[in-house]
């Protein structure tokens, strides 16, 4: 029988405490992508020349990332309407399916960068590259973590157990989603 | 069903909101808008990138926190707290940007060891530095 911590047996603010939890989670992960963002923002506007090194980036691999995880995140929903509807194992096979999903956005990153190090293009090449591979690898470390963290929810869901972690897993990865719907514009059509 | 009986570990979670819309349709539009953000840039206009660049990724962004994420029928407690990060990022760019985009002020000017060490024109092989000194943060 599973042990309820006290933080999960109350709902202040009349919000459930885990969802309100992940919304302080994507608080504090808009101060982190947000303070990269816009450091990268200023030093952008400040160096033009930046326009020169970021015609290197992969357009088409930035553009399939993209649609990746914009599929990821309907499966993502499609999960969660499945949970509020007590379909815990369907719930599970989408959030599997959001995996899949990220593991294809990470295997084309790899590529990616596989192929723009053997270039010559490294974290050390320049300050564009810098804030490349620095944004770029925390979204990619977000989305390891995140898929981590949904399929220990998956399994439980599977069981039709917990079922409400369903929707808090899905909100941090609309926000993973959020945050590549802005750096793809800014690292690979600003050029 | 009540917050209370949700957080007891019912098998169905309370629903935050009462209606779903469909999450397939909205899918095939952020679909749309990601060609639109693709092939706008290419006419090599620049107002037409910024707009199809990056107003279209605030437009995806407004649709998948309203749509995805149920933004809209969240408590106001998270609109409040998301409001504070958002403030700070602005905070961030206006308390920074005049020092980090100008190249001088009223006493003080960036020399150009500072620019150089950040114009670089190709990429440089393993072992070799940026041409302005030992590194590309060196302040004077």
């Amino acid at each position: 029988m599973s042990v309820k911590t006290i933080a999960a047996q109350r709902a202040s603010m009349n919000i459930p405490t885990g969802r309100l939890g992940v919304w302080w989670v994507l608080v504090s992960e808009i101060v982190i992508f947000g303070g990269v963002l816009v450091s990268y923002l200023m030093h952008r506007l400040a160096h033009v020349e930046w326009g020169e090194q970021a015609a290197y980036t992969n357009l088409w691999a930035g553009a399939f990332n993209t649609l990746v995880l914009l599929t990821s995140s309907l499966s993502a929903v499609l999960a969660h309407q499945a949970a509020e509807k007590g379909d815990g194992p369907k719930a599970a096979r989408l959030l599997y399916l959001t995996c899949l999903g990220g593991l294809i956005f990470l295997t084309v990153k790899a590529f990616e960068w596989t192929h723009e190090i053997r270039e010559g293009f490294t974290l050390q090449s320049g300050g564009f590259w810098s804030y490349y591979y620095t944004a770029a690898g925390l979204h990619a470390f977000h989305v390891i973590a995140g898929m981590g963290v949904m399929l220990w929810v998956a399994s439980c869901a599977r069981k039709n157990q917990e079922l409400h972690r369903v929707e808090n897993v899905g909100i941090y990865w609309h926000f993973v989603d959020l945050v590549w719907i802005f750096l793809f514009p800014l690292l690979y059509i600003a050029k | 069903m009540s917050a209370h009986a949700q957080v007891q570990g019912h098998a169905a979670p309370e629903p935050a909101h009462g209606h779903h819309p469909n999450y397939v349709k909205v899918w095939a539009v952020l679909v749309g808008l990601l060609v639109v953000s693709v092939l706008g840039p290419m006419a090599g206009i620049r107002w037409l990138t910024l707009v199809a660049a990056f107003g279209v990724a605030l437009v995806k962004a407004y649709m998948v926190a309203k749509n995805f994420m149920h933004l809209d029928v969240q408590k106001p407690i998270v609109h409040w707290i998301l409001g504070a990060a958002l403030a700070l990022m602005v905070l961030l760019y206006g308390a920074l940007a005049p020092d980090v985009q100008k190249g001088a002020g009223q006493q003080w000017k960036k020399d150009a060891g500072f620019h150089h060490s950040f114009t670089t024109s190709k990429p440089r092989e393993a072992g070799e530095h940026a041409p302005g000194g030992a590194g590309e943060h060196e302040h004077p």
